[in-house]
């Protein structure tokens, strides 16, 4: 079996073959070929800049990989923000024994999530470990995007707006839970992980009134809907039966006790709309595939300010809070 | 036939309709109470299943619950878990028990702060993972400290079996288990709680048998229902209660049917018999030494009781909670988590003074987490 080695990182011949065999050749670009210190970009309007590290266990899952999971998380933040992604940087920390062929096939599913969002990696670095020092691969991406629609912002959230999940929650979580743990419960299970630029771009071009948006990642749409009600000092109410779960991650809830809102997701996003244009935008969603099963799952009121309320289809309430405790380390 | 899911085992004890119509009939007969309903639900499932669903909410205001002592994780000692702490300390140990009990403070550190400082701490999902761990590390001491109300014993009693059976000689147990009637005696000798009825416990009595409870009705008057951990079964409990009530009457009633008869799993009960046998003194947070109210392994196994192995590093002087923290009064049904200066500021889920902050079958964590809009 053909592994990547030490000397693949050691800035000589190896390092030199696999940048040029395997990353050029799969994220192939004029920016990257240059092969400069620095990718030199031009941008006109107002840009968005994040960075995120994937560090999931194990690296490879059901509906994705470790190298989609870092273009989408990436892309996905910048979406967020109403920008569309443009550039990206793509780090990879290798543990040295890693089969080149696994290594292949996560830098393939990179490419392949790229070309959802038509971003490009335009520079980038490997570093190879010895055994033990991480474990297998870490990936770590930085992008840039131009900014589109300007005033998305957890600030922004307002007394009357309506909150729409994009699709049914907590796959990711329960998927990355359930191939852990060694369980085949489901074969149905899979992660939710997905560019979300497409829909994002939907709504942005129909002139849909977004107040906020951000993917529910770690903490799951308990931890957005809990970050938006103290950022905007407001009071998010959410009818519990309106919030999709499956019945696969039901069924891990169960399992394990979880709750399936505080699960990560990796391609399901929380929007704050203003109340006039909730049905257009449930219609744009559902266009998409990845968002077929969005809902409106609550409005903002000034009921509680700072709280969100979950409010049961049999007439009791309660505060839904934060996740708490060690959920899942290394979930994305 | 079509294939059976496991949401259809559940659905219809979540079922919206069936949850407003049970209110509705308690809500009913409750108007004929000639006292206020104070319910002991002795265990801490069923404490998750009353904030989390925000039953109290949905029931009159002369019906409200006392919060039980049935928590493994609350009802533990700082000292045995300082005991945890000490055993996996050892040279080449690898300590390992149920999730939950890693985050329990004991006196100066807790299971998870020694585990980020190097020491092999495992939570485990299921304790059969035990003779796996100990088989895969041979060259060091695997302690499993075993904690748990009835429910979880046999599965300790199984473990322990196996490591006999099949000569694994690297494998120790600490046994924490607990019982549960000698711990509602307790709570009812003292009487300051007032409580005229009690939800029995769902898992437990899977495994004992309703049989366990027969004394209760007939030395307190009061009535026990043992009842399922979904909301239509609890509802239903309490329905049971209070037509007794009315009726003042006081019968032990199994309202868990599908799961609990009156003789229980008598090949798990004797499971237990052959390994374990009561201990003479254990003493509960809170409570204080109630007798007989615990296991040990019997003496013929003392070369695989940990607490008898390592005895000359255990700490054994009684070790008295946070000044702050009311946990004691709380598991003996006389305080609320809202009573507690410290509820929800200096002790939460992420940083708990208490052992009731820990885990999710204890009374602050549900309040932490469902505590029900007012």
């Amino acid at each position: 079996m053909r592994t990547v080695q030490l000397s693949h990182g050691g800035g000589g011949e190896e390092t030199n073959d696999l940048i040029r065999d395997l990353f050029y050749h799969n994220f192939k670009n004029d920016i990257l070929i240059k092969a400069e210190d620095a990718a030199v970009l031009e941008v006109e309007k107002k840009i968005a800049f994040t960075t995120d590290s994937f560090t999931v266990s194990p690296i490879f899952f059901n509906g994705g990989d470790i190298g989609k999971l870092a273009i989408a998380g990436t892309v996905n933040d910048l979406a967020m923000m109403g920008a569309k992604p443009l550039y990206l940087s793509a780090a990879f920390m290798i543990e040295e024994g890693l089969s080149y062929e696994e290594l292949e096939i996560i830098v393939k599913s990179m490419a392949k999530e790229l070309e959802k969002s038509g971003a490009k990696i335009v520079c980038g670095d490997t570093k190879v470990v010895p055994k033990g020092s991480v474990d297998k691969i870490f990936i770590n991406t930085a992008g840039i995007g131009e900014i589109l629609r300007e005033d998305i912002s957890v600030l922004n959230i307002k007394e009357g707006d309506v909150i729409i999940a994009s699709r049914d929650v907590g796959c990711h979580g329960a998927t990355i839970l359930m191939k852990r743990e060694g369980l085949d419960v489901s074969a149905d299970l899979k992660s939710d992980c997905e560019t979300l630029w497409p829909a994002v771009e939907g709504l942005i071009n129909e002139n849909i009134s977004i107040s906020a948006m951000r993917d529910a990642t770690r903490g799951g749409i308990s931890a957005v809907l809990n970050e938006w009600a103290t950022s905007s000092e407001v009071c998010l109410e959410i009818e519990e039966s309106a919030v999709e779960i499956s019945d696969e991650v039901r069924g891990i809830c169960e399992i394990f006790g979880f709750e399936a809102m505080d699960f990560a997701n990796e391609g399901t996003f929380i929007l704050a709309v203003a109340p006039m244009h909730a049905a257009l935008a449930l219609d744009l969603l559902k266009k998409y595939d990845f968002c077929k099963n969005a809902a409106a799952i609550g409005c903002v009121t000034q009921k509680y300010p700072a709280k969100v309320v979950l409010h049961s289809s049999y007439g009791s309430s309660r505060f839904l809070d934060l996740p708490k405790g060690e959920l899942l380390p290394r979930i994305c | 036939m079509s294939e059976l899911k496991l949401k259809d085992l559940y659905d219809g004890f979540r079922d919206p309709d069936t949850i407003r119509s049970l209110a509705k009939t308690i809500s009913q007969e409750a108007l004929k109470l000639d006292e206020p309903l104070r319910i002991m639900e002795v265990c801490g499932g069923h404490t998750h299943t009353i904030m989390k669903y925000g039953l109290p909410q949905l029931l009159p205001d002369n019906i409200s619950f006392i919060h039980g002592p049935g928590c493994p994780v609350c009802i533990m000692p700082k000292e045995r878990i300082d005991h945890a702490i000490a055993l996996a300390g050892m040279e080449d140990t690898i300590l390992l028990s149920l999730g939950d009990m890693i985050r329990v403070p004991g006196s100066k550190t807790s299971l998870a702060n020694e585990r980020s400082a190097g020491k092999d701490i495992r939570p485990l999902y299921t304790p059969m993972d035990a003779i796996k761990i100990a088989k895969e590390n041979p060259d060091k001491k695997v302690i499993f400290f075993a904690i748990g109300f009835e429910t979880t014993t046999p599965m300790t009693a199984a473990v322990i079996k196996l490591t006999i059976e099949q000569n694994i000689s690297n494998l120790f147990f600490h046994i924490n288990h607990v019982l549960v009637p000698p711990a509602v005696d307790a709570i009812m000798a003292d009487g300051q709680a007032q409580i005229n009825a009690f939800i029995g416990p769902s898992h437990v009595s899977v495994i004992t048998g309703a049989k366990i409870y027969a004394s209760i009705p007939l030395k307190y008057k009061t009535p026990i229902v043992v009842s399922g951990f979904e909301p239509v079964d609890v509802l239903q409990g309490i329905l049971m209660i209070v037509r007794q009530k009315v009726e003042h009457q006081a019968e032990l009633e199994i309202e868990y049917t599908r799961s609990v008869t009156m003789e229980g799993n008598k090949k798990a009960q004797a499971l237990i018999n052959t390994y374990l046998q009561p201990r003479g003194h254990f003493r509960w947070r809170g409570i204080g030494d109630i007798p007989n109210s615990a296991l040990e392994l019997r003496s013929e196994f003392s070369y695989l009781d940990a607490e008898e192995l390592f005895a000359d590093i255990l700490p054994n002087e009684p070790i008295d909670d946070h000044k702050l923290c009311i946990c004691g009064t709380i598991l003996k049904g006389l305080a609320k988590p809202m009573d507690c200066k410290v509820f929800g500021t200096a002790c939460t889920p992420n940083t708990p003074l208490g052992s009731c902050m820990v885990s999710s079958e204890g009374a602050c964590n549900a309040y932490y987490r469902y505590a029900g809009v007012l």
